[in-house]
C-alpha cells in the first residue's frame, strides 16, 4: 500500500513552472529517496506535501485519501533550510516545537528525555540554542521531528553538517524508524546515502520526474553488461586474444593479480565470457559490475535536454 | 527596558519641572543711568540685583570688564524727550529673561511718562485696563450647557494620538523584527510545517500586542509611582510653584504686574487646579477610553499586519528601509498633522484624514476630546476595520510566500506577483 501518493501535481509561479505532471507513488515501510539537481523542484513537492503550499493542478493522497490539512500531524519534516530560536534554551524549544505537533506536556517531555539520552545531549536541555555547536543543533531538529512518531516522515538532506560519526547514529536512526514501520522520504545530493539507504527512488529534473521505481530494477535496467575479470597470468594480454564483438575497458595490474572490465553484447550470456577467459587465464574472480546511483543520475541528468520555460 | 522605560518617563516629566525650582544665583546689573529717569525704576528681583552707577561710560565699561557681574545697562541721555534707547553690555549674551524685563521696565515708564505729558493719569489708564474671561460653552441639541475646556482638550488629545502613534511604531516594527528573525534563523520552515503561514503571523502580532500591552501598563504604573513617590518625598509644593513658574515663562515673560493680575483674573474664575479639574471631568469618560482602546488596538493590528509583511519580504533589517517609507509616511503624516488640526478639529481635512484608516487611529483620537459627531466615528471606526481586514489580507499573502524565499532582491513588482498566487 502507498502511503502516500501523488497524482499529475502541477505547479506554476510566475513565470516558472516548478512541477509539471509529476506524480509518486511512496510505498509504506519504505525509504523513498527524492532526487534531482538543484532548482528541480523537489523542494517544492515536499511543501505541497506538507501542505505549505498548494498545487495548481493534480491530488495528493495520505493513506489512501485526498490529504488534509490536518495530515501534517502524521508528517514530520525535516527542511533543508533549518534552524531554531536562538534565544531560547534548548529543552524548552524542543518541548515548544512537540506540542505545535499535538503532543501533550507530559508525553512530549518523557519522549524527549528519551531521545535526548540516546544523542547524549541531556546535559544541553537548559543551555541557549546559540551556545550549541551545529551538529548538536541539528541533533535537535532531527528529535522534534520524529518525536511524535509520524506515519511519514520527510528528510531534505538530513546529513548536512553532521561529521562521520553522527551521520552513522542518524542512519542508524532512520533505519530503526523503517524497522518500525515508519517510511520515509529522503531528498539529497549524496547518492551513497541514498544506495545504502534508499528502497525506491524518484528523479526530478527541470520539474518533471525522469525516472523512478525500485532501486534494484532501476540498477539493473541501467547496467552496460560490464564483468570485472581478476586473473593471474603473467603471459597473457587480454588485448591481444580478445574477440572482436567485446570490448575490453580497462586493464591493469596489481602486484599479483590483473584487472580487468570487458563489456559484452546484449545476447550473450556471461558464462560465454567466462569460458574465454578461463581458456586464456587463471580466473581469481568474475563480477558484474552495475551503475552507481551517482552514474544514473549523471547520465539522466545530462542526457535529458536542458529546457527553460 | 521595562525598567528603564518609567525612570525615562518618569525624569522626562519631574526633570524640567524640577530644575526650575533651582532659582539662578543672583545676577549683579550695573545700571547707568543718564537720564535718570528709570533708576528708581530698577527694583531688584529674585534674580537680579540693580546697582544704580554713576561715572562716564568709558570708565564704567573698564570696571565692569573687571568687576565680574552679569551686565552693564547704560541708558544714554537724549535729545529726544522721552528716551527710548538703552545698551545692555554683558560678558555673556544675555538670555531673552533678561533683556525683555528690562524692556518691559523701561516700557512701562515710558508710556506712563508719556500718559503723564498727555494729560492723562496713570492710575485711571490702570483702571481701565481690563482683562477678559471667556467661557466657551459647548451646547448639544437637548440644550444641555456644556463647558468646554480647549487647552485640556488640546493637552489631552495630543497626549493620546502620541500613545498611539508610539504603540505602533515600537511594537510593529518589533513584529517586523520577529518575523525578520524567524527567517533568518530558518525556524520559519519547521514551524510552518505545524502551523498555517497566516497563523503563524497573526500569533505574532496577537503575541507582540499582549508583551506591548503588558510593558506599557508596568511603564505607567510604575512611572506613576515614581512621580508619586517624588512628589511625597521632595514635596508637592515645590513642584507645583516650579510648574506654574514653568508655565508662565513658557507663554510670554510677565511682569509682576501683569502676573498679578493674571493670578487674580484665575482666582475670580476658579482655582487653577480646580478648572483643570472640571475639565477633565467635562469629557466624555466612556467614549474616550472606549473609542481609545478601539484605535489603540485597531490602529495596532492594521500596522502590525503591515510590518509583518515587510519582515516577510527581505533578508535582513537593512532591506526593511525601501518598503518602510510608504508604511511609516502616513504615521509620521499624522504626526506632524496634529498640531495643525488641533486648531481646527472640524475641518475638511480633519475629517478626511479621521476617516482614512491608515491615519485615523491617531487624527481620531486627536479630534475625539473636541467632540465628534457620532456618525464620523462609527464611519471612521469601521472603514478601519475594513482596513485592517484587507491589510491582513494582503499581508497574509504577501507573508506567506515571502517567509520561503530567500536570497531575492524583492521589488514591488515581486510583491504584487505574491499578492496575485492563487493558494
Amino acid at each position: 500500500m502507498d502511503i502516500l501518493k501523488a497524482e499529475h501535481v502541477r505547479k506554476q509561479f510566475s513565470g516558472h513552472l516548478a512541477l509539471d505532471d509529476v506524480s509518486i507513488a511512496v510505498p509504506q515501510g519504505s525509504i523513498f529517496g527524492l532526487l534531482g539537481p538543484n532548482g528541480a523542484g523537489k523542494t517544492t513537492l515536499i511543501r505541497i506535501i506538507n501542505r505549505i503550499t498548494a498545487q495548481d493542478q493534480g491530488n495528493v493522497f495520505f493513506d489512501g485519501r485526498p490529504i488534509k490539512t490536518n495530515d501534517v500531524n502524521q508528517i514530520g519534516y525535516l527542511p533543508e533550510e533549518r534552524g531554531l530560536y536562538k534565544k531560547m534554551k534548548v529543552g524548552e524549544q524542543a518541548m515548544y516545537l512537540a506540542r505545535l505537533k499535538g503532543l501533550d506536556k507530559k508525553l512530549a517531555h518523557e519522549r524527549l528525555k528519551y531521545w535526548f539520552d540516546k544523542f547524549e545531549i541531556t546535559a544541553w536541555w537548559n543551555k541557549k540554542v546559540e551556545e550549541l555547536s551545529k551538529g548538536m543543533q541539528q541533533k535537535v531538529q532531527f528529535i522534534v521531528t520524529v518525536l511524535h512518531k509520524p506515519k511519514l516522515l520527510i528528510f531534505d538532506e538530513p546529513f548536512s553538517g553532521f561529521d562521520p560519526i553522527n551521520v552513522n547514529l542518524l542512519k542508524e536512526e532512520i533505519l530503526n524508524i523503517k524497522n518500525d514501520g515508519g517510511t520515509i522520504i529522503f531528498s539529497t545530493h549524496n547518492m551513497a546515502s541514498v544506495e545504502e539507504l534508499c528502497d525506491h527512488i524518484a528523479l526530478i529534473h527541470n520539474a518533471k520526474k525522469i525516472l523512478d521505481g525500485d532501486m534494484d530494477q532501476i540498477k539493473a535496467d541501467f547496467k552496460n553488461n560490464i564483468f570485472e575479470i581478476v586473473y593471474r597470468n603473467g603471459n597473457v594480454n587480454f588485448k591481444e586474444v580478445i574477440p572482436a564483438h567485446y570490448q575490453l575497458l580497462e586493464e591493469k595490474a596489481d602486484l599479483k593479480l590483473k584487472r580487468a572490465k570487458i563489456q559484452i553484447p546484449q545476447n550473450e550470456s556471461p558464462n560465454s565470457l567466462l569460458n574465454f577467459a578461463i581458456s586464456h587465464v587463471e580466473v581469481h574472480g568474475f563480477a558484474e559490475i552495475l551503475p552507481t546511483m551517482n552514474d544514473i543520475f549523471i547520465s539522466k541528468v545530462k542526457g535529458t535536454p536542458q529546457s527553460h520555460a | 527596558m521595562t525598567i528603564l522605560g518609567p525612570i525615562l518617563m518618569a525624569s522626562v516629566y519631574i526633570l524640567p519641572v524640577y530644575l526650575t525650582t533651582f532659582s539662578d544665583e543672583e545676577k549683579k546689573m550695573q545700571v547707568l543711568d543718564e537720564t535718570g529717569l528709570f533708576e528708581k525704576e530698577f527694583t531688584n528681583t529674585d534674580d537680579f540685583q540693580f546697582i544704580p552707577i554713576k561715572m562716564d561710560i568709558e570708565t564704567a565699561k573698564e570696571n565692569f570688564a573687571l568687576s565680574g557681574d552679569y551686565g552693564l545697562l547704560y541708558i544714554p541721555a537724549t535729545e529726544l524727550s522721552v528716551p527710548t534707547t538703552g545698551i545692555l553690555y554683558t560678558t555673556s549674551s544675555p538670555s531673552i529673561d533678561v533683556t525683555s524685563h528690562i524692556k518691559n521696565v523701561m516700557k512701562r515708564e515710558v508710556e506712563s511718562l508719556k500718559l503723564e505729558a498727555s494729560g492723562i493719569d496713570p492710575d485711571i489708564l490702570r483702571a481701565i485696563k481690563s482683562s477678559i474671561v471667556l467661557n466657551t460653552l459647548k451646547i448639544d441639541e437637548s440644550g444641555n450647557e456644556e463647558k468646554s475646556y480647549t487647552e485640556i482638550n488640546m493637552g489631552l488629545s495630543i497626549f493620546a494620538a502620541l500613545l498611539i502613534y508610539m504603540f505602533i511604531f515600537i511594537f510593529g516594527s518589533q513584529v517586523m523584527r520577529g518575523v525578520i528573525e524567524e527567517k533568518t534563523s530558518r525556524i520559519v520552515e519547521v514551524i510552518v510545517s505545524s502551523v498555517k503561514p497566516f497563523q503563524l503571523m497573526m500569533g505574532k502580532i496577537v503575541g507582540v500586542a499582549m508583551v506591548g500591552l503588558t510593558q506599557f501598563s508596568l511603564w505607567i504604573v510604575l512611572t506613576a509611582i515614581l512621580v508619586g513617590v517624588f512628589m511625597a518625598t521632595v514635596g508637592g509644593d515645590e513642584l507645583m510653584a516650579g510648574s506654574q513658574k514653568m508655565m508662565g515663562t513658557q507663554g510670554k515673560v510677565l511682569s509682576t504686574q501683569e502676573l498679578a493680575e493674571f493670578s487674580k483674573a484665575a482666582q475670580a474664575e476658579s482655582s487653577s487646579t480646580m478648572q483643570i479639574i472640571e475639565g477633565i471631568q467635562s469629557i466624555d469618560a466612556p467614549v474616550m477610553i472606549g473609542s481609545f482602546l478601539f484605535y489603540f488596538l485597531f490602529g495596532y493590528l492594521l500596522y502590525g499586519a503591515l510590518f509583518a509583511a515587510i519582515g516577510s519580504a527581505v533578508d535582513n533589517e537593512t532591506d526593511t528601509q525601501q518598503f518602510m517609507i510608504p508604511v511609516t509616511i502616513p504615521l509620521i503624516l499624522s504626526m506632524v498633522m496634529i498640531g495643525f488640526l488641533i486648531t481646527n478639529p472640524g475641518g475638511p481635512v480633519a475629517f478626511w484624514l479621521s476617516i482614512i484608516p491608515l491615519t485615523s487611529p491617531v487624527i481620531m483620537m486627536a479630534r475625539i476630546p473636541f467632540g465628534v459627531p457620532v456618525w464620523e466615528i462609527w464611519l471612521s471606526m469601521g472603514l478601519l476595520v475594513l482596513g485592517f481586514l484587507a491589510a491582513t489580507w494582503l499581508a497574509g499573502k504577501i507573508y506567506r510566500t515571502g517567509i520561503l524565499m530567500y536570497g531575492k532582491k524583492i521589488n514591488y513588482r515581486e510583491l504584487w506577483k505574491w499578492i496575485k498566487y492563487r493558494n
